[in-house]
């Protein structure tokens, strides 16, 4: 990708970081930071698709240690739980033999695996090597009748977020537009109740979470065509063009195509979170506000207040337990407001919260809901977190896996928030799981034991 | 405290209980140079016999009376005799454990009487030992047997009277059913660390551990304690009690030699293997070895490491009321929920286990309170195992009988490194039977292959 490719697709006019300084794009500083790289983003972000086969092209280092690392889950297809590499040699690479490997690895995953279509990831030796992947692509798919994608998004691009940004645009030149909808399945047609298409973006549906929700949508009249990419299928990211109002979901990563709609079909949408009650809720109104339907309207409002009795019943003891414990967030990709909100609906108290990947929008939206002495991290340093735990004197770290450990270590209470947990807590019974394994952190009589002096030695 | 819910069935089914023979049997086989007789009909010691080759993976040195419906009408004392006499002189044993049954005890068998009559009429065998126990199978369970044939031994074998000979190093060790020979292998090295020098009463380890000797096979067991080493008892410096089951037995330690005793519950978990090795650094007046300190930080490690899969997680415990308690303290200071504890037997101890019900009954009891309760793990012996797939939840193996693993008798439970190894286990038994979050697949994709994904099946 040239220079220009990737400046580009850092100006993303839709996002706030784009009028201000662009802090989720910051440059690491060598030595002294952590975080993943531009492939790393772009795979992540693709590989939900579930029926494609993700093929990474480089030495084994790019794939070797991070195949199948994912907790994103799919309902039926699996191949994308198959880790693929053309595993690039010395030989290959001082011969440049790479595009004829690629080639004949591509092959062999049609093949072999049937796959609906072929993403194929650049890392950085082909890329520095100058293997046309393009064009070793173009190949393939006319040569086996597959739709084969490249993703240039090499490592030393940028950061994930780039890579993020790479599939996003990859996805909408490529894939997205090159076909309608299914019909609407008979047996799905209810009196009364008006269909309507949606899509969901960014939604990656880690631990299955987001079928916690899912059936809200079939009862409401929703009909996603798609969801990019969590439990997704490569027919269906081709029909997104066609919903009638979109969602994006998690981060502003993939916000891209939710404008790109907006421009190129005028397609309404909305930010949105599934976490937590309230946001869940405002999640079915904001839908039932871009698409205009009064019935549906009516329908969603009966639903949420349904959904939301339900769910305070349940949440009430663990309420009771949790009022009032201090809780350190420190979300990576989530957006902060979001779980912020979900937690104080807990009844916790939130005394710090990471903003290292927060635009300025969600900046202010946490100010709103934590008041003006919200603490907020941008530091991703491990032991700067664990000080500032201490001193807001907090009851529970809420992390990704990154940060697991150091914090366990420490012997403190964690709560694992990150893409490759496999417990869900999307939606109304999302909720109440949190619920239960903050109790459960927060509440385990290991502390107690972890913290304590051996009884031969004196206390300090 | 627990509510202890006595049984009230008619009809055991899946029974949990073992009987008091079987753990008679077993204590004597931790005795060097021994052979367990069980006074009753031939079946009841060919059942016995195959329960604990199947456990151990060895050959069982166990013999019985043989009685038949003559000798138990006419009066089996006879057989009594005839059997002693000839484990005598074919086996040469230091030791007879001799045991009675539910056949003998309900005849009405006098013991004294017939070991007397043994001695009279074969002098000649005078140097062997034989150790009688009341070991009826109408009361009782594998472990309050054993804790039987341990007194029994204790008052045969270990001479009443306060020793003014003292062996400061020297330290008694009365180890419950629960333990097994990998754990005593365990607890010796935990000991011996602090420089002591333990008497096992019974050492199975050294007998059951499962070693191949030069002479291949052996009528009598393969190692155990000595009867020199049982009479020396007195002249240790203290008495480690491994479970509760062993508290009457201790009492009659102390009473006949005056040795002070330490009593322990278990050695699982923290708490319980802080309390030995403060116990091991009081005795041995030496500071813990760094070795053991070292073990206690990987423990605390796999503590925090493990703790998301415990939290009020359900778990179903049956096992004699030693191992159940120990492992209800365990799972209970990792967050827990024992939501079904079954005992094989009554017990005043069960009272104090913390957990809100303690059912003495069978592992009906325990299948339908796990499913009740929707328990994500079980924790029995092998009986288990059927129960596990129907409930669809794994299974950890604990206590007798084991007979669908290898190695289970040589499994360490207790002290750091057990504790950490029991935990990983656990928690990686939770972790691959974990229920996610269901598929949901939506009523829009009739007809479309996505609903051939999976065959049309919602």
């Amino acid at each position: 990708m040239k220079p220009e490719d990737i400046l580009a697709l850092q100006n993303e006019p839709a996002c706030a970081h784009n009028k201000k300084s662009k802090s989720g794009c910051a440059r690491p500083q060598p030595g002294a930071t952590q975080g993943g790289c531009c492939f790393d983003g772009a795979r992540n972000a693709l590989l939900p698709i579930a029926d494609c086969a993700h093929i990474v092209h480089g030495p084994i280092g790019c794939a070797g240690s991070s195949w199948d690392n994912r907790g994103t889950r799919s309902s039926g297809a699996d191949l994308y739980r198959i880790g693929m590499t053309t595993d690039l040699n010395e030989m290959d690479v001082i011969m440049g033999r790479g595009e004829k490997r690629l080639y004949r690895a591509i092959r062999q995953a049609v093949e072999t695996k049937k796959p609906a279509a072929v993403f194929v990831y650049a890392t950085c030796v082909p890329a520095l090597h100058g293997d046309d992947i393009d064009m070793v692509c173009k190949t393939a798919a006319e040569k086996f009748g597959v739709p084969v994608v490249p993703v240039d998004g090499a490592g030393f691009y940028g950061n994930k977020n780039l890579g993020n940004r790479v599939a996003a645009d990859v996805v909408y030149r490529h894939v997205i537009g090159s076909r309608e909808p299914d019909p609407v399945p008979e047996t799905a047609r209810r009196p009364g109740i008006a269909v309507h298409d949606v899509n969901l973006i960014g939604e990656w549906n880690v631990g299955g979470e987001f079928w916690n929700v899912a059936p809200l949508f079939d009862e409401l009249g929703l009909r996603i065509l798609c969801t990019l990419s969590g439990d997704s299928r490569f027919r269906e990211v081709q029909t997104m063009h066609r919903a009638e109002a979109n969602m994006v979901v998690c981060s502003k990563a993939m916000l891209t195509v939710a404008r790109r709609l907006n421009e190129d079909y005028a397609t309404p949408f909305f930010e949105g979170s599934f976490y937590g009650v309230k946001d869940t809720s405002q999640a079915f109104r904001d839908f039932a506000r871009l698409l205009n339907d009064p019935d549906l309207t009516a329908r969603t409002e009966a639903l949420v207040k349904r959904e939301e009795a339900r769910v305070e019943a349940a949440l009430e003891p663990l309420r009771q337990q949790l009022r009032g414990k201090r809780v350190l967030i420190f979300t990576g990709g989530y957006k902060s407001w979001s779980i912020v909100s979900a937690m104080q609906d807990l009844g916790m108290v939130v005394v710090a919260t990471g903003t290292e990947k927060s635009t300025e929008e969600d900046k202010a939206r946490i100010l709103d809901l934590m008041g003006p002495e919200a603490r907020m991290i941008s530091d991703n340093d491990q032991t700067e977190l664990l000080r500032t735990f201490h001193e807001t004197r907090a009851d529970i770290m809420v992390a990704g896996d990154r940060y697991i450990y150091p914090t366990l270590k420490s012997r403190i209470p964690f709560l694992d928030i990150d893409h490759v947990r496999s417990i869900g807590y999307a939606g109304y019974a999302g909720m109440i799981e949190l619920g239960h394994r903050l109790c459960s952190a927060i509440k385990s009589p290991i502390w107690d034991q972890v913290r304590k002096e051996a009884p031969w030695r004196p206390a300090a | 405290m627990a509510e202890v819910i006595p049984n009230t069935k008619s009809l055991a089914v899946n029974p949990l209980k073992v009987s008091q023979p079987i753990g008679a049997s077993l204590a004597f086989m931790g005795l060097s140079r021994t052979m367990p007789l069980e006074h009753g009909a031939r079946g009841c010691t060919s059942f016995n016999k195959l329960f604990f080759m199947r456990h151990f993976d060895e050959p069982i040195p166990l013999q019985t009376t043989a009685m038949d419906m003559l000798t138990t009408v006419l009066g089996p004392d006879d057989n009594v005799v005839e059997a002693l006499a000839t484990i005598a002189e074919k086996n040469a044993p230091e030791v007879v454990g001799l045991i009675t049954t539910g056949l003998s005890e309900t005849q009405g068998a006098d013991i004294p009487r017939t070991i007397k009559a043994f001695r009279a009429a074969y002098p000649q065998y005078d140097q062997m030992a034989v150790v009688p126990v009341n070991a009826t199978d109408t009361m009782g369970c594998l472990e309050s047997g054993f804790a039987l044939a341990v007194e029994a031994i204790i008052a045969e074998l270990v001479p009443d009277r306060w020793e003014t000979v003292h062996r400061p190093w020297q330290v008694n060790v009365l180890a419950s059913s629960m333990l097994t020979p990998g754990d005593l292998e365990a607890l010796r090295e935990w000991i011996e660390l602090f420089g002591l020098s333990p008497i096992f009463l019974p050492d199975v380890a050294d007998s059951l551990d499962g070693h191949l000797i030069p002479e291949g096979f052996s009528t009598l067991t393969y190692g155990g304690t000595s009867r020199d080493a049982i009479a020396a008892m007195g002249q240790s410096a203290a008495t480690l009690v491994i479970g509760p089951s062993l508290n009457r037995a201790a009492d009659l330690l102390k009473q006949r030699t005056g040795v002070p005793d330490h009593r322990f519950g278990g050695l699982m978990g923290l708490d319980d293997c802080d309390a030995l090795t403060q116990t091991l650094a009081d005795l041995s007046r030496r500071p813990v070895p760094p070795r053991l300190e070292r073990q206690r930080t990987q423990l605390l490690d796999a503590l925090v490491d493990c703790n998301f899969h415990f939290g009020d997680t359900p778990v179903a415990i049956a096992a004699d009321s030693d191992l159940l308690g120990v492992f209800c303290r365990f799972l209970h200071g990792l967050g827990a929920d024992v939501v079904s504890a079954v005992s094989s037997t009554p017990s005043p101890r069960l009272a104090g286990l913390p957990v809100a019900k303690v059912q003495v009954g069978d592992l009906e009891d325990l299948e339908n309170a796990a499913a009740a309760h929707g328990a994500q793990l079980l924790i029995t012996n092998s009986h288990g195992a059927e129960i596990a797939r129907r409930l669809k939840v794994p299974l950890l193996r604990a206590g007798f009988p084991l007979y669908d693993i290898a190695g289970g008798h040589a499994r360490a439970w207790i002290g750091y490194r057990g504790s950490r190894q029991t935990l990983f286990e656990m928690s990686n038994l939770l972790q691959s039977h974990r229920q996610e979050i269901k598929p949901h697949r939506s009523i829009f994709w009739d007809g479309t292959p996505r609903m051939a994904e999976t065959g049309g099946v919602r």
